[in-house]
């Protein structure tokens, strides 16, 4: 096996990586391939829990790098899909404790035993970020339809260019169709005006995304709910499927004959 | 007649801001560079060639994720130069 390395990024925190990490590794994984996602956000741990995987950490990012475990006792294996791993993040204050040769040393040995290997970024664009992209093949970049969000992946978007990990694949996160449609969110092709870039999914605004962390029991296992679907369909694109986007407009489709005069 | 009035929808709003913050986030120009950077070009480009100050106009273009300096800088004609300093005009 050779694994891919996709890192997960955005500049700005909160816009959605872990969740998409999360997502993207148990949908890679009910498509029986074999994922490892690595909590790269040192000092700040939440892959986890949204894995609902945190009662059952031994070892951590640093303790593997800094050698005090094998790789495999680092890998947490999830109790719904044995091909899904997490490697957690260390809850440590010392952010210089891994390097970007570490995360290169540590994904070329991984890449032997994996197809897929998902690293959650820390915000921002500082050390955590450059680890976070050193072992990258492939960066997506998440923003949601908001001023703040689209300038910071628009920032992130060119230091990917200028490292040579571009061209980086755009997810568009949160998007509320009724509030394109009255003129109150930036829509799909504003924010890919603005940023130029190739965009790999939009994920829908659903309030199950909480509910599913509330839990610990990642969404995209939820045939009804539409940002979980979302996450599977960037999951096969990344696995080469030409699939067209879904329309979310059609969910208003009733609401907006009603509302036709 | 109240929706003359309505203001604009937001989202344009955001969209124009942004175009505007991106060219600056990503060329590092601000506006004051910008004007600063014209003033040297008509004073350059009017050592060889005479041009009306007045008309010329700079600005960055987009182009996918490259930015380009697009600069539009009329010539006064040669008629009008003859008119004016008859001893300059070429033959």
């Amino acid at each position: 096996m050779t694994a891919k390395v996709v890192t997960i990024a955005s500049g700005k925190g909160g816009v959605g990586k872990t969740t998409a990490v999360a997502n993207i590794g148990v949908a890679l994984a009910s498509r029986g391939q074999k994922v490892t996602c690595i909590d790269a956000d040192i000092g700040l741990r939440n892959l986890d829990v949204v894995l609902g995987l945190e009662n059952r950490i031994v070892y951590d990012l640093v303790d593997l790098i800094e050698g005090r475990c094998r790789l495999r006792q680092a890998m947490i294996r999830d109790k719904r899909l044995p091909e899904l791993y997490l490697i957690p993040a260390a809850q440590t204050r010392d952010k210089t404790a891994v390097s970007p040769s570490d995360m290169v040393r540590l994904c070329d040995e991984l890449r032997q035993e994996v197809d897929w290997i998902i690293i959650d970024s820390p915000a921002g664009i500082e050390r955590g970020f450059k680890n976070a992209i050193a072992a990258a093949d492939r960066v997506i970049v998440m923003t949601i339809p908001e001023v703040s969000a689209v300038r910071d992946a628009d920032r992130v978007i060119g230091l990917l260019d200028a490292e040579e990990k571009g061209p980086a694949a755009l997810v568009i996160n949160r998007l509320d169709p009724a509030m394109v449609k009255r003129g109150d969110m930036l829509s799909v092709e504003d924010v890919l005006d603005l940023l130029a870039v190739e965009l790999i999914g939009i994920v829908p605004e659903d309030e199950n995304v909480i509910v599913a962390s509330n839990r610990g029991q990642p969404l995209a296992l939820d045939a009804k709910s539409k940002a979980g679907q979302a996450f599977q369909n960037i999951a096969r694109r990344l696995m080469g499927e030409q699939l067209p986007f879904m329309d979310l407009e059609s969910q208003n489709l009733l609401q907006r004959l009603l509302g036709r005069k | 007649m109240a929706f003359l009035f309505r203001r604009k929808k937001s989202a344009n709003s955001a969209k124009e801001r942004l175009q505007l913050v991106l060219i600056h986030d990503r060329t590092d120009l601000t506006p004051a560079e910008l004007d600063s950077l014209k003033d040297d070009l008509i004073e350059t480009i009017s050592r060889h060639i005479e041009i009306d100050p007045t008309a010329v106009t700079i600005n960055v273009a987009q182009d996918g994720r490259s930015q380009r300096l697009v600069a539009d800088i009329p010539l006064r004609s040669v008629g009008h130069r003859r008119g004016r300093e008859p001893g300059r005009a070429a033959g």
